[in-house]
């Protein structure tokens, strides 16, 4: 029990930049404030073709509910604070890298390439060793579904070094 | 009601849904909502009503399938399953998991087939009153809703807020529907025609979840052993009708409200469960009235969410919102008229709720212990293998590269979402509701010449909007019993 209350206070603790509350409210308060600067940037309509309001007010309005909202939230953190996350573990990591990977190789040399990188990626990260599962899961599943998709729903994948193979 | 299923097609549909819902209702971290969001690129081969049939058998089958990995290895196969746990696993652990699966199988079969009554009732006279309604009253109903999911939805209200508000702004990328001014787009060319629905919810649902796996790779499951399912005693019936039927009243009625659907109506029917109970200090213990109680509340949910969602075009949970994005995406639009206009197409999804609630039965009573085993597919194989059809499936529907990268953004997104307690559901919703909002709010300012108080001159609206106060007046209150307001 007094275990559970030391992590728990362990978050109130710390300096209040380092607090997992400040780092939310943060990250909510400066996207946004970006977002409404750039709202200030759409184009205006004459006022005969705006039907009713100009095209930046809605978005301006929803962003700054959004700030005062997140503002209500973080001073109402003062008086009942977060509990502390737990650190996040490598494989989570590890799956984070396999998603740029994957951006990476796909926009550059192939989209089932990329799939097959990221699947054998995070399968062996995750743990798995053996052999056939790893080739299952990296060629086998995906040539499934390419050819599942591309059989019943005839749809065209973006060209790439193996994907042309199958196309031309 | 029937007859449009009276085909072997339909029917094969039917099947095909259901015993796919159950599997990602099984399996852990999937769910008919993303299950659903998944199915849809897949649907463009079939016929509206096909294609919809497959998306609620889903939706009924994967609400029950929940109940199955909850009482064996005592993790939610779906967040609606999460109050079955309390019971579902000890009472499986005392040796009883037959009569445990058992009981969510019938508890959960008749408060499906209660809320089908319930939607095929109510629908109809919902659909009428919406004809009464103009551009101010579907403002002032969307605004309503969305306040409903802050106040009664999972987690925070505030943040449950935030994050609907957030869905609606999600809404407004793109050219604006009204004036084609781009909005958000910072020159990206295929940003233009706006965010998709279906790259966000597989991104907040599948990736997200993909994500959290990997923080919990350490997880061990401790499975229970099945025999076999058993139909509830007599003593069992005796003692639980009431609350089955309880449940399932409350059930449909919070899934009608635009919320988190099962989950909400699960919790819920649990507590009243308790509350209600000769022998409330069994809860927790595994008590089969805990179990009737959860499992009937969440699967009633499932009709009770239909309602708003084909009557008024507003979704009832994250699911009913991948139901609409289908209905949409096969040119068949929602509300009074498509009730006067294509009366069969709408009995068709009745009678096809009402047949996989019995489908969901059958196999869930001969077929749990073989659900149950997917299970043991290890993480390491099955989620490699989701984010294939999660890539392909997202990249099929509008055939864009964009639309992957979107999916993984929200994806990482939706993981910090969900650590840092804000809800992903109202993003959703306020994803689908966000063009309603903003078109109803600028042709009510047309109609009103510019006047805001007009709209306290409609009495629909006005209540709409007396609701909404209430509804956030509401956390407000509670908050004041278990502090729960951030």
């Amino acid at each position: 029990m007094n275990n559970v209350r030391d992590k728990k206070r362990a978050n109130k603790s710390l300096p209040f930049f380092f607090r997992t509350e400040f780092k939310v409210f943060f990250a909510i308060i400066l996207v946004s404030t970006i977002l409404l600067i750039s709202t200030f940037s759409f184009d205006t309509v004459p006022p005969i073709l705006n039907r009713g309001i100009q095209p930046a007010t809605f978005p301006k309005g929803l962003l700054v509910l959004i700030i005062a909202l997140t503002s209500i939230i973080y001073y109402l953190s003062f008086k009942k604070p977060w509990k502390k996350e737990k650190k996040l573990p490598k494989p989570f990591f590890l799956t984070i890298l396999s998603f740029i990977i994957f951006i990476i190789i796909s926009k550059t040399l192939d989209f089932f390439l990329a799939i097959s990188v990221l699947s054998i990626f995070v399968s062996y990260y995750w743990g798995e060793r053996r052999i056939f599962y790893l080739l299952l899961v990296s060629i086998i599943f995906p040539l499934i579904v390419f050819i599942f998709f591309e059989m019943i729903l005839g749809l065209r994948f973006p060209p790439g070094i193996i994907t042309n193979l199958y196309y031309y | 009601m029937m007859a449009p299923l009276f085909s072997s097609k339909l029917l094969l549909v039917l099947l095909f849904g259901t015993l796919f819902g159950l599997v990602l209702g099984v399996l852990p971290g999937l769910g008919p909502t993303t299950g659903g969001a998944l199915i849809l690129p897949f649907t463009m081969t079939l016929d509206p009503l096909s294609a919809i049939i497959l998306l609620t058998s889903i939706y009924c089958a994967g609400t029950y399938g929940g109940a199955i990995t909850a009482v064996l290895i005592n993790t939610p196969g779906t967040p609606a399953a999460a109050a079955t746990c309390l019971d579902g696993y000890p009472l499986a652990q005392k040796g009883e998991a037959g009569r445990a699966l058992g009981m969510a199988t019938v508890s959960s079969t008749v408060g499906g087939i209660f809320s089908v009554i319930v939607l095929v009732f109510f629908a109809p006279i919902l659909a009428n009153l919406a004809y009464e309604f103009g551009q101010p009253e579907y403002f002032a109903l969307a605004i309503f809703g969305l306040t409903m999911l802050a106040s009664i939805g999972d987690g925070s209200p505030i943040k449950n807020l935030i994050a609907g508000a957030f869905g609606i702004l999600i809404s407004t990328v793109g050219k604006d529907f009204m004036t084609s001014i781009d909005r958000f787009t910072y020159g990206i060319n295929e940003l233009s025609v706006g965010i998709g629905f279906i790259p966000v919810v597989v991104g907040l649902f599948a990736i997200s979840e993909m994500l959290t796996q990997s923080t919990l790779l350490d997880q061990v499951f401790k499975r229970v052993a099945l025999k076999a399912v058993k139909l509830p005693t007599k003593n069992d019936y005796k003692k639980t009708w009431k609350t089955i039927l309880r449940s399932s009243g409350i059930g449909s009625f919070i899934g009608v409200l635009p919320a988190e659907g099962g989950t909400v109506a699960s919790l819920i029917g649990y507590s009243e469960a308790k509350r209600f109970s000769k022998n409330p200090e069994e809860f927790g213990k595994g008590s089969v009235e805990g179990i009737a109680g959860a499992e009937a509340a969440n699967n009633a949910a499932t009709g009770g969410a239909m309602v708003p969602t084909l009557a008024l075009g507003i979704p009832g949970s994250a699911t009913t919102a991948v139901i609409l994005t289908g209905l949409i995406i096969h040119g068949v639009r929602p509300g009074p008229d498509l009730f006067k206009e294509q009366p069969e197409f709408l009995y068709g999804i009745f009678g096809a709720m009402l047949v996989a609630n019995v489908l969901f039965f059958i196999f869930g009573f001969f077929g749990a212990k073989l659900f149950a085993r997917i299970t043991l597919v290890p993480n390491k194989i099955l989620w490699p293998m989701i984010f294939a059809v999660s890539v392909c499936g997202t990249y099929s529907l509008s055939q864009s590269i964009i639309d992957v990268w979107i999916m993984l953004f929200f994806g990482v997104l939706g993981f910090f979402m969900r650590r840092y307690g804000f809800s992903v559901v109202p993003v959703i919703i306020g994803l689908i509701l966000g063009e309603l909002v903003e078109g109803t709010l600028r042709q009510s300012i047309v109609i009103f010449d510019g006047n805001w108080l007009m709209f306290l001159t409609r009495p629909i609206a006005l209540t709409f909007f007396v609701l909404s106060l209430i509804a956030l007046a509401f956390p407000l209150i509670r908050s004041k019993k278990n502090k729960k307001i951030i």
